[in-house]
C-alpha cells in the first residue's frame, strides 16, 4: 500500500516521467495497481484547473483508478459540531432525534472512512493488488484510509505497541497537521477553516472495529479516548506541531507515559486474544453506531458501563 | 420441490441451491451437495406473510415473511409450483382450529409427571405470596372463580382489604369488559402497590359508588400515602375520544384524592404500523445511513420504546420514591396496562431481572391478566386489525434496559430473542388462546408443554456472566435516566436481524464469559477436592507444592490464556455500485472461512455445539428439539460458514 498526494497534472495535462517510472517500478510485468482517489471524480477533474489532477490512464497503463470520496476539511468539521450540538441538545424528542444526528450526516462519514479502508484492503487482501491512495494532500484522508486498512488487514497494528507504531507513521511521521486540524474542536465558535476532526473520525472508526470485533483489538476504548483528548489538548509533545519538521525534541512523549507498567493496564483489553486473521467489519447502517463513550461522555454516567467492564476483568483474571 | 434457490439479502451473490419441503408443520430447504447439509426450517405457525412476486428470467419468487422477523426469499424455477406453494403456505399459516397448532403435535418425549412438574415451575400464588400479600391490607378474592365477574381476568385475584365482594362486582360493571381494579404489584417495604383495570365507563358524567370504593380502598391499602395515581396510559385525546362512546377516564373532582395522569403510549394500530415501517427499512437493499436513520425515525418505533419505558419509570418512581400506590389502566388493560406495569415491576423489584422472576412476571401480568396472545399475535388466522407487536415491544424494553445496565440481569439477550420467538411458535402452550378461561377450557395443560421448563432446562445458555446478585445494579430498583437520553435507545438488530449473520459480531463475548467462568469454576471445584483430599491424608508441603502446579498447567492446557481463535469471517460488498472485478475464483481464501472456534471448545465435550453457540446467532439451534417423532426443530442458521465470495469491483 503507497500514499501520496495528487499529481500535478494540471489544465495542460502535464506528464512527469519520473513519477511514472516510480509507479511502474511498483509493479511487475502484467501485474495490476488500483489508485483510490478520496475525492469525487467531479473534484479530481476539478482540482486540474489550480494544478492539481489524477494519473491519466494512458500515462499509467497497470493503474486502475477508483475514486471513493470522502468529507474532510470545513465539512467535515460542520458534522462534527452539528453532532456534538445535537448531543448535548436536551430539548430534542425522540421523535426527532434520529433526523437530528442524521442531519449531522457524521455516521455516513464513519461508513464512508470504513467502506473505503475496506476496500484498500480487499484490493490487498483478496485481489493481491498493490494500492495507492491518495487525496489532494495526502494528509488527511489519505491516512485515515491507509491507518485503517492496516488495522484491517494486519494483527500487529491490533496490538497496543502496533497501534502505536501505526500511529506514529500513518498520522504523525505521514505530516497530519494536528495543529491545525485539532485546534478548537467542536464547542468553539471561531470556525477556524483549517480545523477537521480527521483522526477523530479514524478512532471512531477503530471504535466501530473494536465493537465488530471484541476480541480482536489489543487496547480498549479507553485508549481511543485518551488519544482523543491528548489530540487536542496535551501535556505531552506527540501530537504537537503540523509535521515532523517542526516537532521539536524537548517534550515528553505520549507513548513513554502510556507504555509504563503501571498506566498500560488501563489501556488494554482484558478480552484480547489475537486474531491472526483479517477483520471484515460490516457497514450495514445497522452495524455502525455513535460512539456514545466519546459522544456522551460528558452528559451521562458510565457508571453501570464501567461496572460492567470491571466484572469482565475480575472474571478473565479468574478471581 | 427441487432446484430452489434461497437468496441472501445482503449479498446478491450468495445463492443456495436446494430442495424445499413443505411438512404438516414446516417449510424446510435443504441446500444441496454441501457436506453439512445445511437446513432451513420454518415453522408454518411462524409465517407472517407470503409474497409471489413477478416472475424473472430466473424463475418465481416469493418471499416468506416470518413473525419472529426471518425474511426467506426463495426462487422457484417453474411458476405453477410457485403458484402452489404460494397457496399452501397461506392456508398452512391460517389454522382455524387450535388442534391444528404444532404444540399439540410436539412431542419432547417427557413422561406426564415431567410435563405437570413443568407446569409447575410457575406458581403464581407463591409469587404473591413472595410479594409479601395476602396481608392485613391485601387479600384474595374468589369472586371471579368461575369467570363470572370478569372472563378475562384469572380465578384469583387480590384486592384490598376493605374491597367487599359487592364493591368488586360493582366496580366491574363500571369498567370496560368488567375488568375492575386488581393487584398487579406490591412492595412490602412501604405498602405501595401497583394496581390494574380498564377505562371507566364514565361517559361524559356517569359515575359509579362501588368503582369510586375501589379506588379508595386501594389508596387506603397504602397508610403512608394520602392520594393515589392513576394512570392512563392513552394519549389525552384518544381518552376524551373514548367519552364520547361513553368509556373515558377518571374524573379528580368524583374519585376522592388522586391525581390523574395521561402517559400518551400510542395504539395497537399504530404499533403495528410501526413496526411494518421499521421491517420495511429492514429489508432496504444496501441502505445508506441516510436511508436508515430516517427510515426508523419514520416509523416511530423507538418513540413509542421509549414511552412505554418512561410510564414504566414513572410509575416506579411513584412506588420507590414517593410511596404512593399507581393504578394503571388504558383502555382494555390488556396491552399498554401489560407493558407498563411489568417494566414498572423490573425496574422496581430485582427478582424479576432473574431468570425465574422474569418468567413468573409474564405469567403474572402478561398471562394471568388476559393479555390476548391469540388475537394480538395471530395463532389462529382471525382479525388482521388486532395483530401488533405489543409483547414485542415490552421484550425490547427489557433488552434496552439490559443495554443501559449489563449487570443488573440474570439472563441475556438470547432468552429474550427465543421466549419471543417462541410466544409465535405455538410450539409450548404456554401462549395459546386470549384468556385463563380458554386456556382451561382446551385443557392446555394436560394437552401441551410449557415454555418455562424447557427453557429452565436450557438455562446454561441463558445465563448473563456479568450477573451478580451482590453488585449496586442488581440490588433494588433501577433508575434509568430520563432525560436527555434519546441516544440511549438502540436499533436492536440482534432482534430485527437476528438471521442476519452478517450484520452481527461474529463472537459473542457473553458466551465466552460464560465459558470462562465454567471453566473457573471447574478449576476451583477441582482445587477444592485437592485440598480436601490433602487435609485427610495429611501431607507434608512437599505436596502442596505439587498440587500448586497441577493448576497451573491445568489452566496452561486449557488454553485460557493462549491464543486459539481463528476468527474468520468474510468481506461484504463495500461498493454500492456492484460493479465486479474481473478477478480470482470465489474459492479463494476458503481456509478463512472455517467456523468460528472459541478457545474453550475442547472443554465442553458434551456439547458439541460450543463452536455453534459462539456464534451470536446459533443460539437458535439449542431450541431444536430434534425428537424423532417430528420433534420442533428451529431454523437452523448458517454456521459460521460462508460461502466464500470476494467482492467484485468494476474495471
Amino acid at each position: 500500500m503507497l500514499r501520496s498526494s495528487q499529481p500535478l497534472t494540471g489544465p495542460n495535462r502535464k506528464r512527469c516521467r519520473e513519477d511514472e517510472m516510480l509507479l511502474g517500478a511498483v509493479l511487475d510485468e502484467g501485474e495490476r495497481g488500483f489508485i483510490i482517489d478520496t475525492r469525487s471524480a467531479q473534484a479530481a477533474k476539478q482540482a486540474r484547473m489550480t494544478g492539481g489532477g489524477t494519473e491519466p490512464k494512458s500515462s499509467y497503463p497497470q493503474w486502475k483508478r477508483l475514486h471513493r470520496p470522502l468529507e474532510r476539511g470545513r465539512p467535515l468539521q460542520e458534522s462534527f459540531i452539528k453532532l456534538v450540538e445535537a448531543c448535548n441538545d436536551a430539548s430534542i424528542n425522540m421523535d426527532r432525534w434520529l433526523s437530528r444526528l442524521e442531519s449531522s450526516r457524521w455516521l455516513s462519514h464513519v461508513k464512508a472512512a470504513l467502506s473505503t479502508a475496506c476496500l484498500a484492503a480487499q484490493c490487498m487482501d483478496r485481489e493481491e493488488a498493490s494500492v495507492l491512495v491518495h487525496g489532494a494532500e495526502g494528509t488527511d484522508t489519505t491516512l485515515l484510509v491507509t491507518a485503517l486498512a492496516q488495522v484491517i488487514l494486519d494483527p500487529s497494528c491490533r496490538t497496543l505497541g502496533g497501534f502505536q507504531g501505526l500511529l506514529e507513521r500513518e498520522w504523525i511521521e505521514a505530516g497530519h497537521p494536528f495543529h491545525l486540524r485539532c485546534a478548537r474542536s467542536a464547542y468553539s465558535h471561531a470556525r477556524l477553516k483549517q480545523e477537521a476532526p480527521l483522526f477523530l473520525l479514524f478512532l471512531d472508526c477503530v471504535w466501530q472495529l473494536s465493537r465488530q470485533f471484541p476480541f480482536s483489538l489489543e487496547f480498549s476504548e479507553r485508549l481511543l479516548l485518551t488519544l482523543f483528548d491528548n489530540a487536542y489538548a496535551s501535556a505531552y509533545g506527540t501530537f504537537l506541531c503540523n509535521n515532523e519538521k517542526e516537532r521539536r525534541e524537548s517534550t515528553h512523549s505520549l507513548w513513554a507515559w502510556l507504555n509504563q507498567p503501571g498506566e498500560k493496564k488501563k489501556y488494554l483489553n482484558p478480552l484480547y486474544s489475537h486474531n491472526a486473521l483479517v477483520i471484515w467489519p460490516s457497514v450495514e447502517p445497522q452495524s455502525i453506531q455513535l460512539w456514545q463513550g466519546l459522544f456522551f461522555r460528558w452528559i451521562r454516567s458510565s457508571q453501570y458501563l464501567d461496572e460492567a467492564w470491571a466484572e469482565i476483568q475480575r472474571l478473565l483474571e479468574g478471581n | 420441490v427441487e432446484n430452489v434457490r434461497l437468496l441472501d439479502r445482503l449479498s446478491s451473490r450468495k445463492a443456495a441451491l436446494g430442495t424445499l419441503y413443505l411438512t404438516a408443520t414446516h417449510v424446510i430447504f435443504v441446500e444441496n451437495g454441501s457436506e453439512a447439509r445445511k437446513e432451513t426450517w420454518v415453522l408454518h405457525s411462524q409465517i407472517s406473510s407470503v409474497e409471489k412476486q413477478a416472475t424473472t428470467a430466473t424463475g418465481c419468487p416469493l418471499l416468506i415473511r416470518c413473525k419472529n422477523f426471518q425474511v426467506i426469499q426463495l426462487v422457484i424455477p417453474q411458476e405453477r409450483d410457485c403458484h402452489d406453494v404460494y397457496i399452501s403456505l397461506i392456508r398452512l399459516a391460517r389454522p382455524v382450529k387450535y388442534e391444528e397448532l404444532y404444540c399439540f403435535s410436539f412431542n419432547p418425549k417427557l413422561d406426564k409427571e415431567e410435563r405437570e412438574q413443568g407446569w409447575r415451575l410457575v406458581d403464581l400464588t407463591e409469587e404473591y405470596n413472595r410479594m409479601g400479600v395476602p396481608n392485613n391490607y391485601w387479600q384474595i378474592s374468589d369472586v371471579n372463580r368461575d369467570y363470572g365477574v370478569c372472563d378475562s381476568y384469572p380465578t384469583e385475584v387480590y384486592v384490598p382489604k376493605s374491597a367487599t365482594a359487592h364493591i368488586i362486582v360493582g366496580s366491574s360493571k363500571f369498567r370496560s369488559r368488567r375488568r375492575f381494579p386488581a393487584l398487579s404489584y406490591y412492595c412490602k417495604d412501604n405498602n405501595a402497590s401497583i394496581c390494574r383495570s380498564s377505562q371507566p365507563l364514565s361517559g361524559f358524567s356517569a359515575r359509579c359508588l362501588e368503582d369510586e370504593q375501589m379506588l379508595q380502598a386501594i389508596r387506603k391499602a397504602n397508610p403512608g400515602s394520602d392520594f393515589l395515581y392513576v394512570v392512563d396510559t392513552r394519549p389525552k385525546l384518544n381518552a376524551m375520544a373514548n367519552r364520547a362512546a361513553g368509556k373515558g377516564y377518571e374524573n379528580e373532582d368524583n374519585y376522592s384524592n388522586i391525581k390523574f395522569q395521561f402517559i400518551g403510549i400510542e395504539n395497537i394500530h399504530v404499533m403495528r404500523n410501526s413496526l411494518q415501517k421499521m421491517l420495511e427499512v429492514c429489508e432496504l437493499k444496501s441502505p445508506s445511513m441516510s436511508d436508515f436513520l430516517w427510515g426508523l425515525e419514520n416509523s416511530g418505533w423507538l418513540k413509542h420504546i421509549k414511552a412505554i419505558m418512561d410510564a414504566g419509570i414513572f410509575i416506579a418512581k411513584a412506588v420507590a420514591e414517593e410511596g404512593v400506590s399507581v393504578l394503571v389502566h388504558c383502555s382494555d388493560g390488556w396491552d399498554r396496562t401489560a407493558q407498563v406495569c411489568s417494566v414498572a415491576s423490573l425496574l422496581l423489584d430485582p427478582y424479576y431481572r432473574t431468570m425465574k422472576g422474569f418468567m413468573v412476571l409474564i405469567e403474572k401480568d402478561w398471562v394471568s391478566f388476559g393479555h390476548k396472545f391469540n388475537h394480538r399475535y395471530g395463532n389462529l388466522d382471525g382479525d388482521p386489525k388486532e395483530i401488533s407487536p405489543v409483547i414485542d415491544q415490552f421484550i425490547e424494553c427489557v433488552w434496552q434496559l439490559m443495554e443501559q445496565f449489563p449487570c443488573a440481569f440474570e439472563f441475556n439477550e438470547r432468552f429474550l430473542i427465543h421466549i419471543q420467538h417462541h410466544i409465535y411458535s405455538c410450539q409450548f402452550g404456554n401462549f395459546l388462546c386470549n384468556s385463563q378461561k380458554e386456556r382451561r377450557e382446551l385443557k392446555i395443560q394436560e394437552r401441551t408443554y410449557s415454555l418455562w421448563a424447557h427453557l429452565w432446562k436450557n438455562r446454561a445458555d441463558y445465563l448473563n456472566p456479568l450477573y451478580r446478585p451482590d453488585r449496586s445494579q442488581t440490588q433494588g430498583t433501577l433508575r434509568p435516566q430520563m432525560a436527555p437520553c434519546n441516544f440511549l435507545y438502540k436499533f436492536w438488530s440482534g432482534m430485527y436481524n437476528r438471521f442476519e449473520k452478517g450484520l452481527h459480531p461474529r463472537q459473542s463475548v457473553t458466551d465466552y464469559l460464560m465459558a470462562v467462568k465454567e471453566e473457573t469454576q471447574q478449576l476451583e471445584e477441582e482445587l477444592e477436592v485437592l485440598r480436601e483430599r490433602l487435609a485427610n491424608l495429611q501431607k507434608s508441603q512437599l505436596n502442596d507444592n505439587k498440587v500448586k502446579s497441577k493448576r497451573q498447567e491445568r489452566s496452561k492446557e486449557l488454553g485460557l490464556s493462549t491464543s486459539n481463535n481463528s476468527l474468520a469471517n468474510t468481506p461484504q460488498e463495500y461498493s454500492n455500485d456492484l460493479k465486479s472485478f474481473p478477478s480470482r475464483s470465489p474459492s479463494q481464501g476458503d481456509e478463512e472461512d472455517s467456523a468460528l472456534i472459541l478457545t474453550q471448545d475442547n472443554l465442553k465435550s458434551s456439547d458439541p455445539d460450543l463452536s455453534a453457540n459462539s456464534d451470536q446467532e446459533s443460539g437458535v439451534e439449542d431450541l431444536s428439539c430434534r425428537s424423532p417423532s417430528g420433534g420442533g426443530c428451529l431454523p437452523s442458521e448458517d454456521s459460521g460458514k460462508d460461502s466464500d465470495e470476494a467482492v467484485f469491483l468494476a474495471v
